[in-house]
């Protein structure tokens, strides 16, 4: 049943993303949020390292970060004048809806559930579903080696269903709330991988209080595309491309990759096309 | 609205989360009264430090959130100090961890509803007992427990039905009960009002029906006095 | 401190008394140096696992401090709006309609079967869909809302078991000098049953506080226990660390409330002036434990 519905849900992200690529939409709509005053409310994650976290100055760091603060002053806000407001993963889509945001770079990936109730931007990252390992465990060569091994994701999570359903149906999945909860088990030797998108990864591998602990595997599991997320229908869709499409030529994607993934030796895909959704 | 229904009867495991949730319920269950039944003893003891340590269990246990109780079974007991509990795969680990924590939780409150139960004993049962030998054991096994249990059945319902709902909190360390179930359809679908309105009602035939029955019985072996 | 339920000690039963407190000692010594010593060994006490909590003040101000301030904020709310409207639900449950009996009982039989989580999704879902409540503040009315409906329906019991417990003579009394039912209520019953629920109501408190921490995981709710996370995602994932800290603020916090409570109850019972006296916990807890809580206070043998 579950497989059925991989395959049909598969087939179908393919015709619409056919689609998509063959029309980029986008309707004005003069009501849109974000085109009145200067402020603007940006969601992101908290608690991510390397892509949104709130470091104890109160501050904001990360890549979502960085790519937002550059979308956000292309569309003519001043850093000063973005709101950073928590985006967990299940509140993505209710926030954009109900407006709560102007728009949202929090490690979200676009697929066509989602698509149905938001539009996207860009991609403006391709990560990949990948694991995490103790940096002297060379046990896992190839993604098959997994079956036999005791994996931990966060509980409810695309990674985390991905590994039951298709990945390593055998292995053992420990589910946790947080991915803190998983390095913690990691550095207790009673989980041997944590898996999730390679960019979270290379973001925890990349704190300096892990550096040289955790590795990477190199694994593709999965195909990830950073869109940065509107209400849908907003003409803000657009705009957001026609930055994003800026931050890569003018080399500033570049910088913010090495600068918050650089240190975990992370082998990132060169920058996406606008539109090019690597389904 | 019927066929949502059905797609996420089909296409989820409602009727296996809440089994989890009964299986987690029963196994707490039991095992709190157990010791919380200790605990209660303990802290009527004539030995001053087992009074003392059931006084701090409680006033500790009782103040801590849950979801920190249960976290720390699986970071701290399992992880750190490698108590698997004689399982070898995180899914049994975890359930039976689940069940330790609920247990060592809510343990704390059968043991205040069984104290305030021992009050209502009258002086004179226990002074009798006393006078004909008994010693302490004797006293609280034979004459004031069986007759503080009959009147605290209301009170040990109501924890049996906390205990019901506190069992969503299993999540925290990936038991896949209601609540786990439950995040995965939020995460999938878009009927956020609709899955909390099925797993409101999944608890409330888990609950309703327990405090209805305990009820009744709270009613039947009340002690008239 | 005596007991009706053993003797008093003779040389004999102190003599085990004494074994029994050093075997007691000696076990709970060995699980102790056996945790510390297991903490040690997975480098959990390492001191930059702990560090920040002693040297970095913003670990404080800039996590703790604010999820604290939260917790409190909605506690506070929920308790303030959940005492009036529970006093409602309990004095109509002992309504003499029987259809407002069977309203308001159907009402709190109804929220007190549902795990509060589920009550809180669905008022973040019911404000963002039919109010215009800025997003900011959703997640602390979704918290407030799902924490009033539960303990309401809570305190209801606990009212309603008050105002039962106290001498039908007081109910005849009030009725033979001619007052009307809500006079009876206002100027009899509910005064005398207020001040003898006070410490079962301050208990009360102690489970909304720790009600508070469900808030965080599903919507979003910046308290205390929701502070671990972008805590332990900056200090390298010390999560053993930070959980036994918010732990240490939770048990400190909620036992300055118990001990507040135990001494509100001694000082009731001492400067009890009418009949009606303090309706001591325990009578109450008879209908009102949902769960947990109104537990007995005070008193460290039974009967004593």
């Amino acid at each position: 049943m579950k497989m059925l519905k991989v395959t049909a849900a598969a087939a179908t992200a393919l015709a619409l993303s056919l689609t998509a690529t063959a029309c980029g939409s986008g309707d004005g709509d003069e009501s849109a949020p974000g085109s009145g005053g200067n402020k603007i409310t940006v969601g992101i994650k908290f608690d991510q390292p390397g892509l949104g976290l709130q470091t104890p100055d109160g501050k904001y760091t990360g890549f979502d970060v960085d790519v937002a603060t550059y979308v956000a002053r292309e569309l003519g806000h001043e850093p000063g004048d973005i709101e950073w407001k928590e985006a967990k993963s299940a509140d993505r889509e209710t926030l954009l809806e109900r407006g709560d945001v102007d728009f949202i770079a929090a490690t979200y990936s676009i697929n066509e559930e989602r698509e149905k109730k938001v539009d996207f931007a860009g991609p403006y990252l391709l990560a990949h579903q990948d694991i995490l390992v103790r940096a002297d465990d060379n046990s896992i060569k190839r993604p098959e080696d997994l079956n036999d091994k005791k994996l931990c994701s966060v509980s409810g999570s695309t990674s985390a269903q991905n590994v039951k359903t298709k990945l390593a149906p055998r292995a053992q999945l420990q589910e946790y709330g947080g991915y803190s909860e998983c390095l913690t088990g990691l550095e207790n030797r009673v989980i041997d991988a944590l898996t999730t998108d390679d960019s979270i990864l290379a973001g925890y591998a990349s704190q300096k209080e892990h550096q040289g602990k955790f590795k990477l595997g190199g694994f593709k599991l999965s195909n990830e595309n950073y869109g940065i997320g509107v209400q849908k229908g907003s003409e803000l869709k657009e705009r957001i491309n026609t930055a994003l499409e800026k931050m890569v030529s003018d080399g500033s994607w570049e910088e913010y990759v090495k600068k918050n993934f650089g240190p975990a030796n992370y082998k990132n895909e060169p920058a996406p096309e606008i539109g090019n959704v690597v389904r | 609205m019927r066929e949502i229904v059905f797609d996420f009867l089909e296409g989820y495991d409602l009727l296996g989360a809440f089994w989890v949730t009964v299986q987690l319920t029963v196994y707490s269950a039991v095992g709190s009264l157990i010791w919380g039944t200790l605990l209660a003893a303990m802290r009527a003891s004539p030995v001053p430090l087992m009074r003392g340590f059931g006084a701090g269990y409680v006033n500790v246990v009782r103040n801590i959130p849950l979801t920190v109780i249960i976290v720390f079974t699986s970071l701290g007991l399992f992880q750190t100090l490698g108590v698997s509990l004689g399982a070898d795969d995180f899914k049994t680990i975890n359930f039976r961890l689940a069940v330790l924590g609920m247990i060592a939780y809510t343990s704390a409150f059968v043991c205040e509803a069984l104290r305030s139960g021992i009050n209502t004993v009258p002086v004179g049962q226990s002074e009798a007992a006393r006078a004909i030998g008994l010693s302490f054991p004797q006293v609280l096994s034979l004459i004031v427990l069986p007759q503080a249990f009959r009147s605290v059945v209301g009170p040990l319902a109501n924890v049996l039905i906390a205990l019901t709902k506190n069992t969503t909190v299993a999540a925290a360390i990936g038991v896949a009960e209601a609540a786990t179930l439950m995040r995965e359809m939020i995460e999938n679908e878009a009927q956020l009002i609709l899955i909390s309105a099925i797993f409101a009602l999944g608890f409330i035939c888990l609950t309703l029906p327990t405090g209805l029955l305990l009820g009744w019985v709270s009613k039947k072996v009340a002690v008239r006095r | 401190m005596t007991s009706v339920l053993y003797d008093v000690p003779g040389p004999r039963a102190k003599r085990r008394n004494v074994l029994f407190t050093v075997v007691f000692l000696v076990a709970l010594a060995a699980l102790v140096w056996w945790v510390v010593r297991s903490l040690a060994d997975k480098k959990q006490l390492e001191w930059t696992k702990w560090e920040p909590f002693f040297t970095d003040s913003r670990a404080w101000t800039t996590y703790i401090l604010p999820g604290l301030e939260n917790t409190l904020i909605g506690a506070a709310l929920a308790m303030v709006i959940a005492l009036p409207l529970g006093a409602l639900f309990g004095i109509a449950r002992l309504s003499d309609h029987w259809w407002v009996r069977g309203v308001a009982g159907t009402v709190v039989e109804f929220f007190r079967a549902i795990p509060v989580l589920i009550l809180m999704l669905f008022a973040n879902a019911a404000y963002a869909e039919f109010t215009d409540v800025s997003p900011e503040n959703r997640p602390l009315y979704a918290v407030v809302t799902g924490l009033v409906l539960y303990n309401a329906s809570v305190l209801a019991e606990v009212v309603r078991a008050g105002i039962l417990s106290l001498p039908a003579g007081q109910t005849d009394a009030s009725k033979a000098i001619g007052m009307r039912k809500g006079q009876m209520m206002r100027y009899v019953l509910l005064p005398q049953s207020v001040t003898a629920m006070l410490p079962a109501l301050v208990s009360q408190l102690v489970v909304i506080v720790k009600d508070t921490a469900l808030g965080g995981a599903l919507l979003g709710f910046a308290e205390l226990l929701a502070s671990v996370r972008p805590m332990s995602a900056n200090y390298g994932a010390n999560t053993i660390a930070s959980f036994t800290v918010v732990a240490v603020i939770f048990v400190l916090l909620n036992f300055a409330l118990t001990t507040f409570a135990s001494w509100l109850e001694g000082r009731l019972r001492r400067g009890k002036k009418s009949t009606g006296a303090v309706v001591g916990a325990d009578a109450v807890a008879e209908l009102a434990t949902p769960g947990e809580h109104v537990a007995p206070h005070g008193r460290d043998t039974p009967r004593s």
